[in-house]
């Protein structure tokens, strides 16, 4: 492991993979942040199937491998698709989820269908299209690289230039309607970018998985941050981290299909962040969520025990644990609030197994009069109870 | 036809029905895209029983594949309920990770087990012929359609039995909870149908294209009718026509059968969105063709009651004038006074219009409708 890698800078197939990789994981992060945002995470999934019958008709038609042809295919397969997915929902009553899910199986069957066409027509020699359902890596050569580079070009450059545009569609379509942005058009460009990032990808991730990349990076992303700038950002960083160190993995590792590996690198991003992001982590969640437990516990142990002082009018007086699992809690909960209490100073240890409030315990849950209050009466809540003389002045309670 | 061309097609439909009961429900119940996670999650069971048990018709395997297409729809569940992703981005997270995991397992151990990628997409229908179900010496049939042929009893049976709480929980969840029926249950129940389904059409016509026969002729049939028995019995109809008709064109074709049975299954979705009696294209484009019609000649009779009885608007109910006057285009206006007069509405006098009495009726109630 540790040769090829030294070899990396130098390889030719493995520079180029990296870059492509890169590349890949650029476009898709990017615009996979919208997709996501905008709930239309299976778009792409609906249309990197969608594109696979484009390559085999482009083949078919041309009879070249070239990757920008059969690119070509793609990128009109897949614009097709998301226009038949509109045009099923807007003139049927066939709801979105149904009609992604028939443009997707639908094309990708009739993609599957010319390849095996093409198999029998032209023999083995012509497999090389197989490469696009699950991708590899492996066989990206520099001119594809190109091309990759153009599609993302083109996505950076758009995003960038309707920025502000596509931040309002994100977050509040119906104000950008309000507000006479062209809706439709900024809505058609932004799927047409998101056609153009999966094709980019086809070639090393494949139909099957490339939708992975569209949705994953920028859920992960999303976890670590409520802007849009910075989930941007994070999108492309997780899409190029992915696709390069699963790339190369693949590409290292014999019999390791290219874009399953970049999926499973991908996923173990959204899984960490899941659970990781400050804030929105479930690590997180759960710690607050204990935090706050302990702390009405603590609270619940602490009126408790003033009530008793103030019951008792002492604050010598030490009161078993036991008393105080009536609050419900168990003898466990007990215990460790106790200790925590103690280790703060809010409670002490009378005896063995007898606790009692501290005059700064008391004062934390019998908040002080007003300052000037406290000044005319000279009273204070623990004031109150550790001078009898005090209380015996207001009469029984 | 040869025995094993029969018996393909009867593989083909019987796996084609099968699906098509579930899907109607996934159709309607908006889980469409669930049966496109739980079929490709389902490989990763798949493989992994494939390596227990040797053999894609064990019970064992079918067991274990159908569990890991519940354990998908749990999961996307839980990963929605963290509140961190929306349930389409949770979809689209789970099932590629799982699917990635099988076909890494796949591609490994591509050697040694009987099981590529090829099976994976597209089933291997053309051979199950040769693999047979023999007891006490006697040739029942080809394994899967034994397999296929018990999910589609059990399908049946489940859809018929549990015809009323389906229906009711599909169309009114709200008082299918009211009323103490477990939507969780007959979710879990309709996800677990989908996934024994899809590990017996897997077999046929592989991961990806299983979510064709789910979806592709439920909602077909969901253009064709408002009767949600009616649209059972057609959408298995359907999935039946698109099975042997893709056969047929796989066969001309020489090419994958699982794939030209998706593309049958898409064309027939094509034709009924296109032709369906009522909500078809075709007919909601006459329907707005003659409403058009309908509304400008009642904008005529209308515009001619407001004007008859003024004796200065002579010149509005000139036709020449009309066109000007309503905003329509010379053809336009010439063609509507001609329906009008063939419908008995209005009479012309050297280029002056007159409503009829029944031309004035229809004025009249459209005003007061």
């Amino acid at each position: 492991m540790a040769l090829p890698l030294f070899d990396l800078a130098l390889d030719y197939t493995l520079r180029t993979v990296a870059l492509g990789a890169m590349l890949l994981g650029l476009s898709s992060g990017v615009i996979g942040t919208y997709a996501v945002l905008r709930r239309q995470s299976l778009l792409g999934d609906a249309m990197s199937h969608a594109a696979l019958p484009g390559i085999a008709l482009a083949f078919l038609l041309t009879q070249s491998k070239e990757a920008p042809i059969l690119l070509s295919g793609a990128l009109a397969a897949g614009w097709l698709g998301a226009l038949l997915v509109s045009a099923i929902t807007r003139t049927t009553r066939v709801k979105l989820d149904s009609a992604l899910g028939l443009i997707l199986s639908v094309f990708f069957g009739f993609g599957l269908m010319l390849l095996t066409f093409i198999q029998q027509q032209a023999g083995a020699s012509q497999a090389g299209l197989d490469r696009f359902l699950f991708g590899q890596a492996a066989s990206l050569m520099q001119r594809d690289v190109a091309v990759m580079g153009g599609g993302t070009t083109i996505v950076l450059l758009t995003v960038l230039l309707y920025w502000k545009e596509f931040k309002l569609l994100a977050f509040d379509p119906d104000f950008a309607r309000v507000l006479g942005l062209r809706v439709r058009f900024l809505e058609s460009l932004l799927t047409s970018l998101l056609v153009l990032a999966i094709v980019v990808g086809l070639q090393t991730v494949g139909v099957v998985l490339m939708s992975a990349m569209v949705v994953a990076p920028a859920a992960a992303a999303r976890q670590w941050t409520d802007r849009l700038g910075v989930m941007v950002v994070l999108g492309a960083l997780f899409g190029i981290l992915a696709g390069t160190s699963g790339a190369l993995l693949s590409s290292l590792t014999p019999r390791l299909p290219t874009g399953p590996t970049i999926v499973l690198v991908v996923t173990g991003m959204v899984i960490v962040s899941l659970l990781l992001a400050p804030n929105r982590g479930l690590v997180w969640t759960w710690a607050r969520a204990r935090a706050r437990a302990g702390q009405v516990q603590a609270d619940t142990i602490l009126h408790h025990l003033a009530a008793l002082a103030e019951h008792h009018d002492s604050l010598e007086y030490g009161h078993p644990s036991a008393v105080l699992r009536t609050t419900g809690l168990s003898p466990q909960q007990v215990d460790h609030t106790l200790r925590v209490l103690e280790s703060t100073g809010l409670v002490r240890r009378i005896d063995q197994d007898r606790w009692a409030i501290t005059p700064a315990g008391l004062i934390r849950v019998r908040p002080p009069l007003h300052a000037a209050e406290i000044e005319k009466t000279g009273d204070s809540p623990a004031h109150r109870v550790a001078n009898p003389a005090n209380t015996a002045r207001e009469g029984p309670r | 036809m040869t025995v094993p061309q029969i018996e393909i097609q009867l593989i083909a439909a019987v796996v084609a029905a099968a699906c098509a009961l579930p899907g109607t429900f996934l159709v309607l119940r908006r889980m469409a895209l669930l049966s496109d996670a739980i079929s490709h999650a389902m490989l990763l069971g798949i493989v992994v029983g494939f390596f227990l048990t040797a053999d894609l018709n064990s019970p064992l395997l079918i067991l274990g594949a159908t569990l890991t297409g519940l354990l998908t729809a749990l999961l996307v569940e839980l990963l929605h309920r963290t509140g961190l992703v929306r349930e389409d981005a949770a979809i689209g997270l789970v099932f590629p990770a799982l699917f990635s995991i099988g076909v890494i397992l796949i591609s490994r151990y591509a050697g040694s087990i009987h099981l590529d990628t090829d099976v994976v997409l597209l089933g291997e229908l053309a051979f199950a012929p040769f693999d047979r179900v023999v007891v006490a010496g006697w040739d029942i049939g080809p394994k899967s359609l034994v397999v296929s042929g018990v999910i589609l009893l059990i399908n049946g049976a489940l859809v018929t039995l549990f015809y009323k709480e389906l229906k009711l929980a599909t169309f009114d969840p709200g008082l299918a909870a009211a009323l103490g029926f477990s939507t969780t249950a007959l979710h879990y129940g309709l996800m677990g149908i989908t996934s024994l389904t899809a590990v017996g059409a897997f077999d046929a016509v592989g991961a990806i294209l299983t979510v064709a026969l789910f979806i592709a002729p439920a909602a077909s049939a969901y253009l064709l009718t408002d009767d949600l028995a009616r649209m059972l019995v057609l959408s298995v109809g359907s999935g039946v026509i698109a099975a042997l008709s893709g056969y047929w064109l796989a066969f001309l074709l020489d090419a994958s059968i699982a794939g030209s049975m998706a593309t049958m299954a898409g064309i027939i979705f094509g034709l009924a969105w296109c032709c369906a009696p009522e909500r078809g294209l075709f007919a909601t484009w006459r329907l707005r063709a003659r409403q058009r019609w309908e509304f400008a000649q009642r904008m005529l009779v209308i515009h001619l009651l407001t004007h008859e009885r003024e004796p200065e608007a002579e010149p509005e109910l000139q036709v020449e004038h009309l066109w000007h006057e309503l905003g329509w285009s010379r053809a336009f206006a010439t063609r509507v006074v001609n329906l009008a007069e063939e419908r008995g509405l209005v009479t012309r006098h050297n280029g002056r219009l007159e409503l009829t009495d029944p031309g004035r009726l229809l004025a009249q109630q459209t005003l007061l409708a």
